[in-house]
């Protein structure tokens, strides 16, 4: 309320109006000019750019912009167009045969580029990089194959899956034969032991007891000499890449509760191409073991 | 407590027995649900409350002369707990940022997995630290600049106690999986019931102290925190309009769905950067900084009309959040017209703040504490530059979903939002206790340097990542298709989270030697000698009427 009488403030040579809050004065500067320069620029976008581009609602509709620009017509043009380049190739990867592709460099390249990619976002998550795999995912680009590895086998096992929602996936169990009371602890231990000598290389000669059980309850699946079968998606249990781990308790673990792993269908996720040519990127990773 | 007349310490116990009564309700309504917890949370903050009532129960009324003097103790508690919540809020922080570099810090399971430690720290930082700092400096300048009093005492009480019962609410409820999942109003709908009750009263308290004030004008600060505060409940109330499944439990179910709840969301959650971070912290500007560097703001004018264009055209952007989404193209023509115009007032504010500094740039020379108001105007104008800039469509196809939009908002909340408060705090603690100076200004010192450039380091980490993110996400070769995996970017980012590691550890240590720093001055520092010009509001009994 009491005014001090306006005073001249020192640094800037201006005055002030004379009202003060708690000893901070009001300066009577003006609104220095670049600031409305600003605003009427500021004004001439705004409105210049809204009557270009849709911009102000009405009660049912809306201004389109004397451009007629609008997102949803410019992102189908250009899905459009993208589709159109890519048709060239995408068209031969669809029709021609795998092994006609394989042989082709230049469709190798492609797959070399975005094959990597494509792998990169749908399975590096479980089979690792390069499909090396982790534990409980198959090493894909080294070990055999539980279904076979010509470039059909692994296209049809990436469209339907392993254990996965498609109609026509693969199906494959290992049984629990210790949970399920099939076989006792012994007999699981004893088979266990005769795995892990086959694989190592080891003598079975006196490892009769393991060989016998192995003979009645896993050949079927497994193959006589353990080396797996494609038939029934089984895996070779001699060679020294496991999903589940190849140390005793492991292999004990496998036999005791059983597995059955999942392998996620890609048919209606991925396109048809991007299927076949992660089929060519799974086989050309075979190939070339990193 | 002792300050509370005798009714209104009655109100308070009542208010605590209320607030207890409802804590049993959910503790035993809510069995089986998550709400249980929270009623246990409300049991003991109530019981708490009532037994500081009844220990001073028997106290008499607080002499007359209380009342011929301002009302700071609600300030005093605030500063302490914004600090409090600041260390916390930013630890948690670090810790996020840990989590983002090495997955494997998680150390309680699904606890304290990545999202729901995440919301701990925006809310913690936001409302804990940002919003108690803003209570306490608005309920100071508020009374300074009026030359009145807070007319009694038990609203300032309640609106503090009530808001940080809200933010622990809010805290504890991500730990146990409460979210409504609407980014940073995550906290449930009796949450949300309290912080309404609570804003309705502190409006009440701005404009009874107001109508109370000895000065012919509104101070423009006041403006700023108004706005705040009126933008904030409106806000707070249409984006959390919700049903509960059941008044039992903690879950509820928006009035909004589809586009129509993306966009009242981020009409939400950009105006809670506008006058939450924003508009609160530039009245805090417009008080501390002319205070501290002892000049009357460079042009008073300019700060009004700055207030009035940013009130109006933050409005307006909210939808620079969903560019190219399922928005509607004529939404986001708008939101980045306003966003771009938007830039206008903002760099005037800040040009406003800097050259208020004329004629006491040696006392920034010297004062690390008006050093750190000077910085926070700087990265103001860096980051509204920055955020019109984002706003632009083409560019924001770039910045959206990296970590550009991290580092734009670090900018903000370390260089602006934090810098401001760490500055005014500093500036507040010795008025507030009456202490002749700071415990220790070397202590200034080394905070500010370890905030500038723990903020460097994690906004040009942030800048830098999003930046080849972006890049990667969108590079295609001959064949038209994209030329890395989202994993590959990953790979690409892990650098910069370890940096931005590095600088936000830094930050917090900075913050931590600022509570450190202020527990000391109160603890060790003397009292004002008794000659100096008293601190007191306007005793005349009658105010002017405004407009005069
Ligand atoms: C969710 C994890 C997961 C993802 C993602 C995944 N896979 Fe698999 N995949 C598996 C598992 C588990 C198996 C082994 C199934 C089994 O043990 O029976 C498998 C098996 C395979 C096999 C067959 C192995 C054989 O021995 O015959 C191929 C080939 C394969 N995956 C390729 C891919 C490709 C290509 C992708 C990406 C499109 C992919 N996988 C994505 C989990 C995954
Ligand atoms: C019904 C067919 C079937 C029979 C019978 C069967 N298995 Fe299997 N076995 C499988 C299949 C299929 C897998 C792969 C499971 C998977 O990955 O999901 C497997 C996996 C395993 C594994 C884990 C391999 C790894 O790489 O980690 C071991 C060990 C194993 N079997 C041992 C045995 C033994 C020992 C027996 C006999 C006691 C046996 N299996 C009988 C089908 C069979
Ligand atoms: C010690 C200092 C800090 C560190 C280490 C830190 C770290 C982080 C991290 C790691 C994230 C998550 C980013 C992501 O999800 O990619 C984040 C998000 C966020 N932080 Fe901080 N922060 C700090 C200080 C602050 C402060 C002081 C504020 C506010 C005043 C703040 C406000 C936010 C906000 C609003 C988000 C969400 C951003 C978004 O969703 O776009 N932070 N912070
Ligand atoms: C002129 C002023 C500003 C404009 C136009 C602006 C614009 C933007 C834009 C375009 C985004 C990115 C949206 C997206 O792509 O998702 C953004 C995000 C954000 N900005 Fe600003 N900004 C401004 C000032 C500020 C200030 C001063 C702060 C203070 C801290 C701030 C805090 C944030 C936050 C927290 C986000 C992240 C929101 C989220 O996604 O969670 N902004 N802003």
């Amino acid at each position: 309320m009491s005014a001090p009488a306006p005073d001249r403030d020192p640094v800037t040579g201006r005055l002030t109006t004379g009202h003060e809050w708690n000893g901070i004065k009001e300066l009577g500067t003006p609104v220095p000019r670049i600031v409305f320069i600003g605003l009427t620029l500021g004004a001439l976008y705004l409105i210049v750019w809204t009557i270009l581009m849709p911009a102000w609602p009405g009660i049912n509709s809306y201004t389109r912009g004397l451009l007629g620009i609008d997102q949803r017509t410019s992102v189908e043009a250009r899905v459009a167009l993208a589709r159109l380049e890519r048709a060239e190739w995408t068209q031969r990867i669809e029709t021609e045969p795998l092994a006609t592709l394989a042989s082709d460099p230049q469709v190798m390249n492609l797959v070399k580029g975005y094959g990597k990619t494509l792998f990169g976002d749908n399975c590096q998550a479980c089979h690792g990089g390069k499909g090396v795999g982790n534990s409980g995912f198959p090493n894909i680009s080294q070990a055999p194959l539980m279904w076979g590895d010509d470039l059909d086998t692994i296209h049809e096992t990436i469209r339907v899956g392993i254990n996965a929602a498609h109609p026509e996936t693969r199906f494959s169990q290992m049984l629990a034969f210790g949970r399920d009371g099939m076989l006792g602890r012994s007999d699981i231990l004893a088979v266990t032991d005769y795995l892990l000598a086959l694989g190592s290389g080891a003598s079975v000669d006196d490892m009769t007891h393991g060989a016998e059980v192995f003979a009645f309850n896993c050949a079927s699946c497994h193959g006589d000499n353990a080396r797996g079968s494609v038939d029934f998606g089984a895996p070779d249990l001699v060679d020294d890449h496991w999903i589940y781990g190849g140390y005793r308790q492991a292999v004990f673990n496998s036999i005791f509760t059983g597995r059955a792993g999942h392998m996620p269908s890609w048919e209606g996720r991925l396109s048809k191409a991007d299927l076949r040519i992660l089929a060519l990127y799974v086989g050309w990773l075979r190939e070339n073991q990193p | 407590m002792s300050s509370l007349t005798r009714d209104e310490r009655a109100l308070s116990s009542l208010l605590f027995l209320v607030l207890t009564g409802f804590g049993f309700a959910f503790a035993i309504g809510g069995r089986g649900d998550p709400l249980a917890a929270h009623g246990w949370i409300m049991i003991l903050f109530g019981l708490a409350g009532l037994f500081m009532m009844l220990r001073v129960w028997s106290a008499p009324n607080p002499p007359q002369s209380s009342y011929d003097e301002y009302f700071d103790a609600p300030t005093k508690a605030g500063i302490i707990l914004a600090l409090v919540w600041g260390v916390i809020g930013m630890a948690v922080g670090a810790w996020v940022a840990l989590l983002l570099a090495y997955p494997d810090f998680n150390l309680a399971g699904p606890w304290t997995s990545f999202g729901r430690i995440r919301p701990i720290h925006t809310s913690g930082v936001i409302f804990g630290f940002g919003g108690n700092a803003l209570i306490a400096t608005s309920f100071h300048v508020l009374q300074r600049t009026s030359r009145a009093r807070i007319p009694d005492q038990f609203s300032p009480w309640f609106v503090l106690v009530g808001y940080n019962l809200f933010c622990v609410l809010a805290a504890s409820g991500y730990v146990l999986g409460i979210t409504q999942s609407k980014e940073y109003a995550e906290p449930e709908w009796y949450a949300d019931i309290l912080l309404v009750l609570v804003w309705v009263a502190y409006f009440l308290i701005y404009i009874r102290t107001l109508m109370r004030r000895k000065e012919p004008h509104i101070y423009v600060a006041n403006w700023y925190y108004m706005a705040f505060i009126l933008v904030v409940a409106m806000l707070h109330i249409v984006n959390n309009l919700a049903v509960p499944i059941s008044l039992t439990q903690a879950k509820s179910y928006s009035l909004f769905s589809g586009v129509q709840d993306a966009m009242t969301q981020w009409w939400y959650g950009h105006n809670a950067v506008a006058f939450f971070l924003t508009a609160g912290f530039l009245g805090m500007m417009y008080y501390y900084l002319p205070k501290r560097a002892e000049r009357p703001i460079f042009s008073y004018r300019l700060s009004i009309i700055s207030f009035w264009g940013i009130t109006f055209m933050y409005m307006w952007a909210g939808s620079h959040h969903l560019h190219y989404t399922a928005l509607p193209h004529w939404v986001q023509t708008l939101g980045m017209v306003f966003s771009v115009v938007l830039l206008i007032p903002s760099w005037a504010s800040a040009g406003n703040a800097l050259l208020t500094l004329n004629g006491a740039w040696h006392k920034v020379r010297d004062d690390a504490v008006l050093r750190f108001m000077m910085l926070a105007a700087i990265f103001y104008a860096i980051t509204t530059l920055e955020g019109s800039f984002m706003a632009i469509r083409p560019v924001n196809s770039l910045s959206h979903y990296t970590d550009w939009t991290i580092g734009h908002v670090h900018a903000g909340a370390l260089g602006w939002v934090a810098m401001i408060t760490f500055g005014s705090l500093y500036a507040l603690v010795p008025w507030m206790w009456k202490k002749s100076q700071l415990y220790s200004k070397a202590l200034v010192e080394v905070h500010f340097w370890l905030a500038l450039s723990g903020t460097l380091v994690y906004v040009f980490a942030m800048w830098n990542s999003g930046v080849i993110q972006g890049l990667m996400w969108r590079t295609y070769d001959e064949s038209g298709t994209l030329t890395y995996s989202f994993l590959e970017s990953l790979v690409a980012m892990h650098p910069y989270y370890v940096a931005r590691t590095i600088g936000g550890t830094l930050f917090l240590l900075g913050a931590i030697v600022a509570l450190y720093n202020v527990l000391m001055t109160i603890r060790m520092v003397e009292r004002t000698s008794e000659n100096v010009a008293p601190d007191l509001p306007a005793t005349a009994p009658q105010a002017v009427p405004a407009g005069e």
